[in-house]
């Protein structure tokens, strides 16, 4: 490991130079681009169903953002706190159930009326998240996955056992709403952006939260984190409830959008795994990784079942483009893009320099430097 | 005066493996403590036992007064008793203002802490200043982990004085790091026991520890041998028998393994004259 | 009742011990690798196709044919190791590993799926249905020689752990890796192989399984889980804590499964974990520990 050199000042690579210092209008100019492209992508999402209307598209669109949400929600807890969850199904099946047993046991006729329950379906999911991570957040990292998969095996079973409140493997049938044609879509595309915004201000405002912080730190080493005071099971706790919203939500809109549902596809352990690799495929505890992995791979599978209408050749698809993605992009899509986009920033920022005729030491500065920030792909040593 | 820092007779075993034996030691208020000894004679043990990251089998512990034998790593840190590790432990993928601002969160009750944003003002000017005082302040937007082994060592410094302790405890902040870094470590302690911080310190550079602490005290095999100021220190005879005589290389799992760069030995001490 | 009850813990014991001998594997590469392995499952349910493969077109007998496909399991997981295993790093490692090998199982699964089709398939020579009849009980055969079969093969992993010079290797290993590249073990051939033998065994857990079970790939899901289950029971990395969570679980839902309902004996399954770590968060035999260096 090279030592840093002891004034600090020379020692922090190239945007750390003296003067010419290209960090600071990079920072502002990528500020910028950041904030435009997000507006782009709003704009993008809300048009798409208008611009591109066939029923089949639109399908597929709205399974898309349906999986943004899903996969938005997941990281912001999985993601921020290297906490894998494979029990997130759990959140979606009891959100997806609940809307399905209100509407049942309400007698509610299809349309708009449906969806002001589906806030109530993500804080059924947010009532059971709380027993769950109490008891999962208390262990370590591969012991909580494992008690994930338990209870997601758990709610299944009760799901078919407890028949006479699920209706057991026969399944519950929701109102169909009254919209046809490409109106139907449509509608249920907004809801579930909508589920989409939603799950994305919470990711955020996590993000930016102190307690955000606390779950990003315990990410990388949770008992110094413990030692400096922060509540590490608490800390988890409150994202994991959080997320469960989301994701619960997530699940009542998709209840309904299919009309009925049976426990085999509510809770299905696909859900989360597609999930995981969705967030790690774009970059894995950003926020725009997420969406990026769920519009990939959601229409990809999408676009499978109706071009083949055969799950086993998108099983094979999925899990080689991963694993792909895995040996190239090891961190994800996003943050590797941002990385190289930064790096290419800075080398053309140097070479801007470079050809300034008065200064040419600096540059000979800056390449030595060079050395002794590592690059931030750098894996750290040691086990 | 009492001692700020109280340690009586505190034991641990790993196994068979005696680390501490009957292990009594004070740090008195405003004072650079220095703690030295062979490798493998419990150090470390004992500063992980002080800061509540392993319980002692017997003896007791306190800070302030206060019994902390048995309290965990966040209540001994709230009590006003900072530590760094050997390793020095950041959040590699923070950056370096936001290892900062973790320290600092530690009174907030939960629902103010989702509420609120990241840090106020006053937190971000009041982290930058620690920052500068260690000489990161230009750093604060880099992520920890791309910073050298020797700046993690500052910026760990820096997130614990974020709490404002009364005490810091150090384990070698000068092991594995440059010359030239080390002088800066050496400045910045003193600088800050002049503002009334006291410190103990494990480190094996003797120089560093000499120029720098008022008291010093050397372990072997788990007990205090001798204690005294610098200049007693290295005329005592049993000092160069703990670490010259009888073989101390009994591995004790616990204290100091995988030294980045493996440099820092018990050998550097022994190439080096005693009188500095 | 009685005699069900006791019927029952029999079949848990003579499954357990099935069960135990893929977890062993499963324990052996976390202890080893420090990854969950969930292809664990896909890899059993390949074992029970490549019997099945070998006694459907080539009359193969499924035990004389696990001198095939034991090896064949090597190799894949050899191949799986050298191929993502090794690149997956220290961070989120373990996040990282289930990923990884639930992408590699995915492959697989679909694989699977084309080759034989998503329909049950049975794994049936004629005379594994037949049955001894001890002390007024019925043992079928299948489940007699697997038991069999399981003890050998955990006794040939136990004498390969304990008599040979790799399992001193492995041991060293397993206990600290950086010790051991100290005293000259080579750490990565060592966890390559050890990943292949973990993978191995799969090969005979998933004849037995795939000659008790009607099975499809899609089967893999609900049997990593209960193998994850018994690792995590067993404390991880613990090879007899697995058997001994393999046996007690399987015994468990056997009489549960008489004694109040088999539907609800799955449940019972996991809420045990569920209990047991609300209880005791490091598992059964785990220890607390908090990083101190």
């Amino acid at each position: 490991m090279t030592d840093g050199l002891l004034d600090a000042s020379t020692t922090a690579g190239p945007d750390t130079r003296k003067g010419s210092s290209p960090r600071v209008p990079l920072g502002a100019m990528t500020r910028r681009a950041k904030a435009a492209a997000w507006i782009l992508i709003a704009i993008a999402l809300v048009a798409f169903p208008l611009v591109f209307s066939t029923p089949a598209v639109t399908s597929i669109a709205f399974f898309s953002v349906l999986f943004m949400a899903a996969a938005t929600a997941w990281n912001s807890f999985s993601g921020y706190s290297g906490y894998i969850s494979i029990g997130h199904a759990v959140f979606f099946g009891s959100g997806a159930y609940t809307i399905a047993l209100i509407a049942l046991h309400l007698h509610l006729a299809g349309g708009y009326g449906v969806f002001w329950y589906v806030p109530v379906a993500g804080g059924v999911a947010m009532v059971i998240a709380v027993p769950f991570g109490l008891i999962a957040l208390r262990t370590r990292r591969h012991t909580f996955v494992v008690i994930t998969i338990a209870a997601f095996f758990i709610f299944q079973l009760l799901a078919y056992n407890l028949s006479s409140l699920t209706l057991g493997s026969r399944g519950v049938t929701l109102p169909t709403p009254p919209w046809t044609g490409m109106g139907f879509n449509q509608r249920f595309y907004y809801a579930a952006l909508c589920v989409l915004v939603v799950a994305l201000l919470l990711s955020a405002g996590i993000r930016r939260s102190r307690f955000g912080l606390q779950l990003l730190a315990l990410r990388d080493d949770e008992d110094r984190a413990a030692g400096l005071g922060v509540k590490t099971t608490r800390v988890k706790l409150i994202a994991f409830v959080v997320s469960a919203f989301s994701v619960g939500m997530a699940g009542a809109v998709w209840a309904y959008f299919l009309g009925d549902i049976h426990p085999q596809f509510a809770f299905t352990a696909l859900f989360d795994l597609s999930v995981a690799i969705m967030a790690f495929l774009g970059g894995f505890g950003t926020i725009s990784g997420p969406l990026l992995g769920a519009a990939l791979l959601e229409s990809l599978q999408q676009y499978f079942t109706i071009q083949y209408s055969s799950g086993s050749l998108y099983l094979i698809a999925y899990g080689v483009l991963f694993l792909v993605v895995i040996v190239l992009l090891p961190r994800g899509v996003i943050p590797t893009v941002a990385d190289s986009y930064q790096r290419w920033r800075e080398r053309r920022a140097q070479a801007m320099v470079n050809a300034l005729p008065p200064a040419p030491s600096t540059g000979a500065l800056a390449a030595s430097e060079a050395h002794h920030a590592r690059p931030p792909s750098a894996r750290a040593g040691g086990r | 005066m009492s001692a700020l820092l109280e340690v009586d007779s505190v034991s641990r075993a790993f196994g068979g493996l005696v680390a501490l034996r009957d292990c009594s030691l004070g740090v008195q208020e405003g004072e650079v403590a220095g703690l030295i000894g062979p490798n493998g004679s419990g150090k470390t043990t004992l500063f992980n036992v002080i800061t509540g990251y392993l319980r002692p089998d017997s003896g007791t512990v306190r800070v302030r007064g206060v019994d902390v034998t048995r309290a965990t790593p966040a209540r001994v840190f709230s009590l006003g008793l900072g530590r760094t590790f050997q390793l020095a432990r950041v959040f590699s993928r923070l950056s370096v203002m936001e290892n900062m601002l973790v320290a600092t969160q530690r009174h907030e009750g939960w629902l103010r802490s989702v509420v609120k944003g990241q840090s106020s003002p006053a937190e971000r000017a009041r982290a930058k200043e620690i920052l500068e005082f260690v000489g990161l302040g230009h750093l604060g937007h880099l992520p920890a982990g791309n910073l050298s082994f020797g700046q993690r060592k500052l910026l760990e410094l820096a997130y614990v004085l974020v709490a404002d302790p009364v005490i810091i405890l150090l384990d070698e902040p000068a092991g594995g790091v440059n010359p030239t870094l080390i002088n800066l470590i050496a400045d910045r302690i003193r600088a800050l026991n002049e503002r009334g911080k006291t410190f103990l310190v494990v480190e094996h550079n003797m120089e560093f520890v000499m120029s720098l602490c008022h008291s010093v005290t050397v372990m072997h095999q788990g007990t205090p041998i001798v204690s005294g100021t610098p200049d007693v220190i290295r005329n005592d005879p049993r000092v160069i028998d703990a670490y010259l005589g009888g073989s101390d290389d009994e591995d004790d799992e616990d204290d100091e393994d995988d030294e980045p760069g493996g440099s820092r030995e018990g050998g550097s001490w022994r190439h080096r004259p005693l009188t500095m | 009742m009685g005699t069900q009850l006791v019927e029952a813990v029999i079949d848990g014991v003579l499954t357990g011990g099935l069960y135990a001998l893929m977890a062993a594997g499963l324990t052996l590469i976390f202890g080893m690798l420090e990854i969950i392995n969930i292809a664990q499952g896909i890899f059993v349910l390949l074992g029970s196709y490549l019997s099945y493969a070998l006694w459907a077109h080539a009359g193969i007998d499924p035990f004389l044919g696990l001198l095939v496909t034991i090896p064949i399991l090597f190799v894949v997981g050899i191949g799986v190791e050298w191929a993502f295993m090794r690149r997956i790093g220290d961070r989120d490692r373990v996040s990282m590993s289930i990923l990884v090998t639930y992408a590699v199982s995915l492959v697989i699964e679909g694989a699977l799926d084309i080759a034989f089709g998503t329909t049950f398939v049975q794994l049936r020579p004629s005379y594994f249905a037949r049955t001894w009849h001890v002390f007024g009980f019925y043992l079928e055969y299948i489940y007699v020689f697997g038991f069999v079969l399981a003890a050998l093969l955990i006794a040939a992993l136990y004498a390969l752990m304990y008599r040979t010079r790799f399992g001193a290797s492995l041991r060293a290993a397993l206990q600290d890796r950086t010790a051991a590249t100290l005293i000259g073990v080579n750490v990565k051939r060592v966890s390559t192989i050890t990943f292949g033998i973990g993978v191995a065994v799969t090969a005979a857990g998933g004849m037995v399984f795939g000659a008790t079970n009607d099975f499809s790939a899609n089967s893999s899901t609900d049997l990593i889980s209960r193998l994850l289950t018994i690792i995590v029971l067993g404390g991880l990395g613990s090879i007899g804590g697995a058997m001994g969570a393999a046996v007690f679980m399987l015994v468990l839902e056997d009489v549960v499964a008489v004694v109040w309902s088999p539907v609800w004996a799955p449940v019972i399954y996991f809420l045990v974990l569920l209990i047991v770590l609300s209880v005791r968060p490091q598992g059964l035999f785990g220890k607390v520990s908090t990083r101190a260096q």
